[in-house]
């Protein structure tokens, strides 16, 4: 702030409450033009209505007091806090002081609960309860927007209680997938392969997991797998957990497994989206709820 | 005085007027001349087209009914939203969007939190993704499209107070709109919110 504004409030804030200060002693010294009602009480002498005349009682006392006294509390406030100018106060208070305060008391409570817990591996923090209690309450909180208060999933957003892992599923991984996030894309096929191949390739897939469908219609989708679609998924359709590209085999899909739904999947592409947790959650947040995540899936079943 | 004041109804308003500017004088006025409240925070850009058409959707929508746009420093709002808001990231809202309410969470950092799909899906049917929701759906958003010569001339507009657009965004913001839904252009906007200032690193004070 520059000087001049500095002045500016300094001298409007203390000239006015000065001058408040000053109206109150001075109208209360203050002569004014007096007369006496018919009870002899005495009155400034103004008459409305012909009979109306106000009496010249001074202020109660408790009132003037109070005044008194917010004064004298705004000056002691302005000492101790920044509120005039650049002037800082005694006490240099600010409001982003006090938020890191408040931060780092949390964090040292954090590491106080959580520090020691955090050395541990994640294959350890999987069968720490108090872990799993804590991440439970940051996946609530940050997760299952997406992936469902269950950890089940939603058309799009993949189920976190089962063994299929796009990204993989070793604790590293999923922290990885959790921190830094992660950016799926399967380009669109359907200008390459047109109507017919989208639907003979969604067939074939079909086959991959398992169902019994036309022979010759997947043979022929087979073909179009092998040049446009194995780079990725791999020759035999188990995926690649380092691109991302689901395993074909397993019959489990994020969009969906109906013939309408992969043929839309193989002729407009996807493009999954894993927000990276980084700046919102930090490390050992995320280590936690990867704890809770991992931990779904390895005792979901029992 | 006191009686030429008390008996002159025009006198006494004009003074209590006087007597009662004193704290805006003091509280506002200077904060107009602050650097740091009318220069744009680090890494803030004006909106491209696509965005500042979002924009509009969202306030033609009443979206500031129950969305907030504006952290404020406690941990309780930092942990669950992001790093708190400074002036200097809405200094290209016009008029700002900060908001009185939260029927729904803050949306100041609401960028990059979800996909795009979540959004559209959200958009559409805001039960289908979270189940509790008490938003209603705006399925038209992906039916209407974007006027571009509107685009156009509110960039236009913004330019001659004070936004620095150059002529080449102003000459491109048709192109970059036209065939765009409103879908797509709140989607763009939500994606973009709070996702370009980069201070907070410099400052190193975001755990």
């Amino acid at each position: 702030m520059s000087a001049f504004w500095h002045w500016f409030i300094i001298i409007i804030t203390l000239g006015f409450t000065a001058a408040m200060v000053w109206l109150f002693i001075a109208t209360g010294r203050a002569r004014v033009p007096t007369g006496t009602n018919e009870e002899g009480e005495e009155t400034t002498g103004h008459v409305w209505d012909g009979d109306l005349r106000e009496l010249n009682n001074p202020m109660p006392r408790w009132w003037l007091w109070l005044f008194y006294g917010t004064v004298i509390f705004s000056l002691i406030y302005l000492v101790l806090y920044p509120g005039l100018g650049n002037y800082q106060g005694v006490l240099g208070w600010s409001s982003e002081g006090q938020y890191q305060e408040e931060m780092e008391r949390a964090s040292a409570e954090f590491e106080e609960r959580f520090g020691e817990l955090l050395e541990l591996p994640l294959e350890e923090l999987v069968e720490h309860p108090d872990a799993l209690r804590m991440g439970r309450n940051i996946y609530a909180h940050n997760c299952s927007t997406c992936h469902g208060s269950d950890a089940r999933g939603a058309p799009g957003y993949p189920n976190l209680t089962d063994d299929h892992w796009i990204w993989g599923g070793e604790p590293e991984q999923v922290f990885t997938s959790i921190y830094d996030g992660r950016q799926a894309i399967m380009p669109p096929f359907g200008d390459a392969l047109g109507d017919q191949g989208v639907t003979r390739t969604a067939v074939y897939l079909q086959q991959l997991a398992g169902q019994s469908v036309d022979r010759t219609m997947a043979e022929a989708g087979r073909r179009h797998y092998e040049q446009q679609c194995a780079a990725c998924h791999g020759p035999d359709g188990t995926g690649n957990v380092f691109l991302g590209a689901p395993d074909l085999t397993t019959g489990v899909y994020i969009y969906g497994g109906s013939l309408d739904d992969l043929r839309h999947t193989i002729r407009h592409g996807r493009e999954g989206l894993m927000p990276a947790q980084r700046d919102l959650l930090g490390e050992g947040r995320s280590k936690l709820v990867t704890a809770y995540v991992l931990s779904l899936s390895r005792n979901g079943d029992e | 005085m006191h009686e030429k004041i008390e008996k002159n109804i025009g006198l006494m308003a004009i003074l209590i007027v006087i007597a009662i500017s004193f704290g805006g004088l003091v509280e506002i006025v200077p904060l107009m001349f602050k650097a740091s409240v009318v220069e744009p925070a680090k890494g803030v850009q004006p909106y491209d087209p696509l965005r500042l058409a979002g924009r509009d959707v969202y306030v033609a929508e009443g979206c500031y009914n129950c969305h907030s746009q504006q952290i404020r420093p406690f941990r309780s709002e930092t942990e669950r939203y992001g790093h708190y808001s400074v002036a200097g990231e809405h200094v290209y809202d016009r008029p700002f969007q900060w908001g009185s309410k939260r029927t729904g969470p803050d949306l100041a950092r609401v960028g990059g939190l979800y996909s795009d799909d979540w959004h559209y899906l959200h958009m559409m049917d805001p039960r289908a993704v979270v189940p509790g929701s008490n938003m209603p759906a705006y399925p038209w958003l992906a039916e209407r499209y974007v006027d571009p010569e509107v685009v156009e001339r509110r960039m236009r507009a913004l330019k001659r107070i004070g936004t620095p657009y150059t002529d080449e965004d102003i000459e491109g913001a048709y192109e970059a709109v036209a065939g765009k839904t409103e879908m797509d252009a709140i989607i763009a906007y939500l994606q973009g919110l709070g996702t370009e200032w980069t201070g907070q690193h410099a400052t190193g004070d975001d755990s």
